[in-house]
């Protein structure tokens, strides 16, 4: 990697953590702490199930909220505030530019996720007073919560490397909530005839499938999680976000900085 | 090898959100700048200064045209490490320290990490920044921004530097600092292309400036030689309320108030006016340019009537 695009991703990271990003840890801490209180006084039986469900949907969640926000305005902000004239003046590629933002976003979610981990696994061990071996599953879950970070932080870019932010959010607010129907999508194409059909299926591949990302249920069940699945969702989330970066990056390659 | 060299570059913008129409924001343009010159590129607001230096920055993207500086294209990495640039009004990164924020643009100039802090704590020591180096650029006064702005322009040591607006919005003690600081740069031989409409930062800088107007070349040349042709005006004052006669022959404008007399006339006349005064005894307040030969020019060349003659003549 060239050593540009670790500056411009460090800067990125810098840039979140100086705006308080990282704050929302204090109201993830907030809620975890609660939910094991809570759970703990109220449940039996039950309490890691409760526990491992709030906690990865509460990083989930979190997580996709920063990775659509923060990354619908990585590169829309430096248009807007000129910012982006005095780097792309020196010998900095754009597409330096862009995947260097990506990595910075990418970066910040995965300290923020790993911070939350510990958060997760602290009320985990509150609750049940000691870990046990399916507990080992939530780090799978938290590694595909971390793959679905880096397409949406992708997807995000890529919108905003030609719409304006509020439109950006909305189509990457849209595509996630879609993705997360991928597999209903593809049962419906399954269901169809004629142009419907190739139009359903064509739609239910082009959008992200976040459907076989989430793990957390069969987790929060200590249900172990296949090879396979980890290795095609690794592959798949790399493929993705390398499409969607790509994709940003050609359209971003032509822009005029008005 | 010249430092800059523009072929024809021309920019055409589609404007308008449902039905596109096209709105031609530079004429092709066609100019070039020597090596350790001092360039000013002169025009109102919205003639086109912005997009030319944006258009040689790789921002934008001609229409048609190009345009090479130091030999190389506009795209080339290798040209781009050659170059400093401060846009228009910029804004910085405002989480960031002064250090912080040129140690960023060192790194992306591919400044050498050994050489790196000596050169950012000697940049900011130039640019009278040396004690508001760990201040962050949200706390920065507009002065403090341009001078930061300059400073990561000239950090990397760049050939030839450009400046959009570089005074614009400064007080004159920091335009004073501006033009002691460009001022600098020339005694050190390097390139300086910059936009303004402040005219006497131009005139006193500047060994050749160019006027553009709506988009098109209108005139460009050595200071003294666009000048040469036309004069300025000057303004005297005096006390009394006597108004000789050979003043009015001189062509001068005089309007008396209770106890001092001012008159603008040409500047060509100025030594026979204060001769003039001096016969009748009158004693000089003040002797003031009011407008530079510069300014005569620009004014001359904004003119639409005169817009095709000297267009045709301005070409360089």
């Amino acid at each position: 990697m060239s050593s540009r695009i670790v500056h411009i991703a460090s800067n990125t990271f810098r840039e979140a953590v100086r705006d308080r990003v990282l704050y929302n840890l204090i109201a993830f801490a907030l809620l975890m702490s609660g939910a094991a209180i809570f759970v703990g006084q109220v449940s039996f039986g039950i309490e890691r199930l409760v526990v491992v469900n709030l906690g990865l949907t509460a990083v989930s969640l979190f997580g996709i909220v920063i990775a659509i926000f923060i990354g619908i305005g990585l590169v829309s902000k430096e248009i807007e505030k000129r910012t982006l004239y005095t780097v792309l003046s020196r010998p900095v590629q754009r597409w330096e530019f862009i995947v260097g933002k990506f990595f910075g976003l990418a970066g910040t979610l995965a300290v923020n996720t790993a911070l939350m981990a510990i958060g997760v696994f602290a009320a985990l061990l509150y609750v049940s007073h000691r870990f046990h071996a399916p507990d080992g599953w939530i780090i799978v879950a938290l590694y595909f919560i971390v793959l679905q970070f880096l397409i949406m932080t992708a997807l995000a870019l890529f919108f905003s490397s030609f719409a304006s932010p509020l439109m950006a959010a909305v189509f990457a607010f849209a595509l996630f909530v879609i993705g997360n129907f991928a597999e209903d999508l593809r049962g419906f194409a399954a269901m169809t005839h004629g142009v419907q059909r190739w139009l359903a299926t064509g739609m239910a591949y082009l959008l992200p499938n976040f459907s076989a990302f989430n793990v957390i249920t069969s987790v929060a069940h200590a249900q172990p999680v296949g090879g396979s699945l980890i290795f095609y969702n690794t592959l798949y989330a790399l493929v993705y976000t390398a499409t969607a970066l790509s994709a940003g990056v050609l359209i971003f390659q032509r822009r005029n900085l008005k | 090898m010249l430092a800059i060299e523009i072929l024809g570059l021309e920019k055409i913008y589609n404007v308008g959100f449902w039905r596109k129409r096209p709105k031609r924001a530079l004429q092709p343009l066609h100019l070039s700048v020597e090596q350790g010159e001092v360039f000013g590129f002169l025009g109102p607001n919205g003639a086109g200064k912005s997009t030319t230096l944006k258009l040689l920055m790789g921002l934008v993207f001609p229409t048609s045209g190009s345009a090479k500086i130091l030999g190389m294209e506009l795209d080339d990495p290798r040209m781009k490490a050659q170059i400093g640039f401060l846009p228009e009004q910029p804004y910085f990164y405002d989480y960031l320290t002064g250090r912080e924020l040129l140690t960023y643009y060192a790194q992306l100039s591919g400044v050498v990490a050994k050489d790196r802090s000596r050169k950012v704590d000697a940049m900011l020591q130039r640019v009278g920044l040396g004690d508001a180096g760990n201040l962050q650029l949200r706390k920065f006064s507009k002065g403090m921004l341009q001078r930061v702005g300059i400073a990561q322009a000239i950090l990397h040591d760049p050939q030839i530097v450009f400046l959009d607006e570089p005074m614009s919005g400064l007080d004159p003690m920091g335009r004073r600092e501006v033009r002691d600081l460009m001022e600098q740069l020339k005694h050190e031989g390097k390139t300086v292309f910059f936009s303004t409409h402040i005219l006497s930062d131009a005139e006193a800088l500047c060994d050749r400036v160019a006027v553009i107007h709506h988009g098109e070349l209108r005139g460009v040349g050595a200071v003294g030689d666009l000048t040469a042709s036309v004069k300025g005006k000057v303004e005297i004052v005096w006390r009394g309320t006597a108004i000789p006669a050979a003043l009015k022959a001189l062509g001068a404008e005089c309007r008396a108030t209770t106890d001092t007399v001012r008159a603008i006339l040409p500047e060509q006349n100025q030594e026979a006016a204060l001769e003039a005064l001096q016969r009748e005894r009158l004693r000089l307040v003040s002797l003031t340019p009011v407008r530079t030969s510069l300014e005569e020019y620009y004014m001359q060349k904004l003119r639409p009537a005169e817009s095709s003659q000297s267009a045709a003549g301005g070409r360089a």
